[in-house]
């Protein structure tokens, strides 16, 4: 059997962190590779190596293509290589035809005028290929389903003259029977001699479909195996088979009254009609309590804290009671006003104003309380921050510093202030350590545990497993919108939620 | 671990003067275009009779940027406040004019005019999210159009002198000084209840010559400003309006919740809404204040023109828009000061006055203004990337 790609000793580091070490991936012709491993196991930094957006020099170690040494600067060299990469978020633009997609920034032309014809007789011929024999080539891409914008961008990998193509959780956002189509389109490419990488957290597509599996952990290459000598259960255990050292301060809570319960709720998919992101859902949050919320990439939970917060566009139904009242959240006032708190998942996009100090991004939710006749009292607005930095332990000269100018870990802590100086009853943390390193990730979850002493009710959204059992009392389980796990911490154990957060069996 | 405190004292002392070089390079600016314009006239530019005239020539821009400054600051644009500006100047005049209202009466109403022009552009901004930059770009033709329509095309004037003097009248020597020397009074007055009031916070407090240098030298300012004035007829009126309403909206901007939330939505209006923050009501607020702001101006050019006319005030949002950025506004959003588009104003008005005086063709004016403000706003750009690339 030849190898179509072999990648040798990679390794490729960010500041404080190694995000692959020594990797070695190596991949036959003709076959499907599925690539498994844990959210931040390494995947996509991998796949972002092998298709050029991190070029040559930014990281150490070989690729071989067809046995000959590859230094990729870009992505196009990449493509010329036979290297073709579809991302999880489409890259198609919507409002154009699907052949101008087809061909975009690739456009056949003479003397600078586009081959309109070669272009649309192209376009058929490639969308045949993908089966797609239906679709016309002038047709809007954004009119079309999410599955066969997936084939089309197949369709312009493939007319790149892919030789390997790679699928990074090609199957996120499709329905089963579209899975079943791309599956079948695959296994064609197959028969043909097109190599393809199969990134998939779900593992019975994964065993369906590929021939053999590598599997990361931490930036390390654990196995590599033929599907056909392996089970999903080993599979599981090599993805999370780690050993839980002391990283994770838990302290024993001891559950007051519920502060928060949320009934038979649901949040409709505002880009899709009659798809529900997250189905009839139910849950409670004592007092004085972690509650984890576990889950996959897409099994819906941001979308669960940001619409309970009031700033998801999709419409809810179901029951939301705080205190025992119940309440219909209509926007982030009303929901701070009733004591909740959201410390999102992406700080720089919904956590800070990056241009402005410290202090103003404390104070900014609570403006009102320091500001008798709407004018803010310049020295309670110190005073109170300087009392978060201080806490906190924020690394920074003074209140006065500019947030944009701070590392991730105290940027992270300024929005922690930012929510706690609103005195939340429910403090909701949307993957609160992530890109922080381990020291800051440590104080991190101190504040937090001496948040439950003083009675906050916390829910705590983290793909990283090891977090969510050293951290949480409880954990609940989220796929694909649907509550399919609850389990106090004693109980959990990673395989058990990783079966859950899998589909469950 | 000694080192380190002491590094850090040093830390603390530096802050207290902050050395702003953007600030301190557009003073610089200024200084040298009227350093070279009273050496090119041979001294008659710096006369208190020009700088007379200089001031009043900007106070119209300076209204205008003062709410520009605001509107671009939260990530919008305001084009109609120029047909704005003849619309309220129209509007203004005819009641005084054509039905004799009193004059005080007319300028409460056309003020109230502007705020509700504001409410119905923000409205549409606001709630039906049209881009201020269409919905102002509408707004401008209409309002020139509904000028020419009340004023049949025609040169209103006529207008009482009570109307007048706002727009050519000066405060009286006696009074002006009077003015200038509360006014010192004022700022010293503030600068001591802030230190009282830090102690009692048991915050540092900045050095005690610190505080005197900057007392002397506010009244250094406004008594050269105050004594220049007078020596020639006083402080004009308009300039008087201008200096008031650009300390009232650098209040607004620095020191109130309001303000600081339209900074906040410039900034990310993400976090901000994320952050409770009603952007919606903001926003409509934005062009309420902006078009009130316009009303003014329309108000303060008509009387010192003397008349209404169906051109006035065209392309002034144009001259609002330079001034802010060459004051500094980012036109991304989130940065801007007021007293920085006062200082974009005077250099332009400095370029138009200076140029003017030497005689210099009317067409090099307009070339040199466009030049400058591409070299502002470089200037503003190259400063701040090598400020980024420094951390």
């Amino acid at each position: 059997m030849t190898i179509a790609l072999e990648m040798k000793q990679i390794t490729k580091e960010f500041p404080g962190v190694k995000a692959l070490d020594q990797v070695t991936f190596k991949v036959n012709k003709g076959e499907v590779h599925a690539l498994c491993g844990e959210n931040g196991a390494g995947k996509s930094t991998l796949m972002k190596v092998l298709s050029g957006l991190y070029p040559e020099g930014t990281y150490e170690g070989e690729i071989l293509v067809d046995d000959d040494k590859k230094a990729f600067t870009n992505i196009r060299d990449a493509e010329e290589a036979g290297i073709a990469i579809i991302y999880q978020e489409l890259a198609l633009v919507r409002g154009m035809t699907v052949a101008e997609n087809l061909f975009l920034g690739n456009e056949p032309q003479k003397l600078g005028v586009i081959q309109w014809d070669y272009v649309y007789s192209e376009t058929e011929k490639w969308l045949a290929e993908v089966g797609l024999a239906g679709i016309k080539p002038d047709q809007i891409t954004g009119e079309l389903g999410i599955g066969q914008q997936q084939l089309i961008e197949i369709a312009k990998a493939l007319s790149k003259n892919a030789k390997i193509l790679i699928l990074d959780e090609p199957t996120a956002a499709l329905t089963e029977k579209e899975v079943e189509i791309l599956l079948n389109i695959l296994r064609e490419f197959k028969k043909r001699g097109v190599t393809c990488i199969y990134i998939s957290h779900k593992l019975n597509e994964v065993f369906d479909i590929a021939d053999s599996i590598t599997i990361l952990r931490d930036g390390q290459t654990v196995a590599t195996h033929d599907t056909a000598e392996i089970d999903e259960d080993k599979v599981i255990s090599l993805m999370v088979g780690r050993e839980l050292t002391e990283r994770f301060p838990r302290v024993e809570a001891s559950p007051g009254d519920v502060v928060l319960s949320v009934k038979n709720y649901s949040v409709k998919d505002p880009n899709q009609a009659g798809k529900n992101l997250i189905d009839n859902v139910s849950f409670e949050v004592r007092k004085g309590e972690i509650l984890g919320i576990s889950g996959l990439m897409g099994a819906g939970r941001t979308e669960l804290v940001m619409s309970l917060f009031g700033t998801y566009a999709g419409l809810t139904s179901g029951d939301v009671e705080i205190d025992g009242e119940k309440v219909k959240i209509k926007n982030t006032e009303h929901a701070i006003k009733k004591g909740l708190a959201l410390v999102s998942e992406d700080r720089k996009k919904y956590g800070l104003v990056l241009g402005m100090s410290i202090q103003n991004n404390i104070t900014l939710p609570s403006l009102k309380w320091i500001s008798p006749y709407g004018v803010i009292s310049e020295n309670e607005e110190i005073k109170h921050s300087k009392l978060y930095h201080h806490s906190l332990r924020i690394k920074a000269p003074s209140v006065e510093s500019i947030v944009g100018n701070l590392s991730g870990g105290n940027q992270q802590k300024v929005v922690l202030g930012k929510w706690l100086m609103t005195e939340p009853k429910i403090l909701i943390v949307d993957e609160p350590t992530r890109g922080i390193d381990v020291g800051a990730k440590f104080e991190i979850y101190n504040i937090m545990n001496e948040l439950i002493k003083k009675g906050v009710a916390i829910i705590m959204i983290s793909s990283e497993l090891p977090e969510v059992l050293g951290i949480s009392h409880r954990v609940l389980v989220l796929n694909e919108g649907k509550l399919t796990g609850e389990f106090d911490y004693k109980d959990a154990t990673q395989e058990k939620i990783m079966v859950a957060a899998t589909g469950g069996m | 671990m000694n080192t380190q405190t002491e590094a850090l004292q040093n830390k603390q002392k530096i802050q207290w003067i902050k050395f702003d070089l953007r600030a301190y390079t557009m003073i610089a600016a200024l200084v040298l275009i009227w350093l070279l314009f009273t050496f090119l006239s041979g001294g008659s530019f710096i006369e208190p009779r020009n700088l007379s005239n200089l001031f009043n020539q900007m106070s119209v821009t300076s209204v205008l940027a003062v709410g520009m400054v605001l509107i671009i600051v939260a990530g919008h644009i305001d084009l109609s406040v120029g047909s704005l500006v003849g619309l309220t100047g129209g509007v203004a005049a005819i009641l005084n004019s054509t039905y004799d209202w009193n004059a005080v009466v007319v300028f409460i109403v056309t003020i109230a005019f502007g705020a509700l022009v504001g409410l119905w552009q923000g409205w549409w901004v606001a709630y039906r999210a049209v881009p201020a930059f269409i919905v102002t770009l509408g707004g401008m033709l209409i309002f020139r159009g509904l000028l020419l329509g009340i004023s049949n095309s025609q040169t209103i004037s006529g207008l009482s002198d009570g109307f007048k003097i706002v727009g050519t009248g000066y405060v009286p020597a006696g009074w002006g000084l009077l003015i200038g020397i509360l006014a010192i009074g004022v700022f010293a007055l503030l600068l001591v209840m802030k230190r009282v009031s830090r102690k009692k916070f048991g915050f540092d407090i900045e050095p005690m010559v610190l505080s005197l240098f900057k007392i002397v030298l506010v009244s250094i300012l406004v008594l050269t400003f105050v004594l220049a004035m007078n020596s020639y007829k006083g402080i004009p009126i308009p300039i008087f309006v201008v200096i008031f309403l650009a300390i009232i909206f650098t209040f607004i901007a620095k020191n109130t919740v309001y303000g600081r939330q339209i900074y906040a939505i410039g900034g990310n209006s993400e976090a901000a809404r994320l952050s409770g923050i009603n952007i919606k009501r903001r926003t409509l607020m934005l062009f309420v204040l902006g078009n009130t702001l316009a009303a003014i101006a329309g108000i303060l050019l008509t009387a010192r023109v003397g008349s209404a006319t169906v051109n006035a005030g065209n392309m002034y949002e144009l001259d609002a828009i330079a001034a802010a950025v060459i004051g500094g506004t980012s036109l991304l959003g989130g940065a801007g000061t007021i007293s920085g588009a006062i200082i974009g104003a005077l250099v332009m008005a400095s370029l138009d006055n200076g140029m003017s005086l030497m005689s210099v063709e009317t067409f090099w004016q307009y070339i040199v203004k466009g030049g400058i403000l591409i070299l502002a706003v470089w200037m503003d750009i190259y400063s701040r990337q090598r400020k980024s690339k420094g951390n």
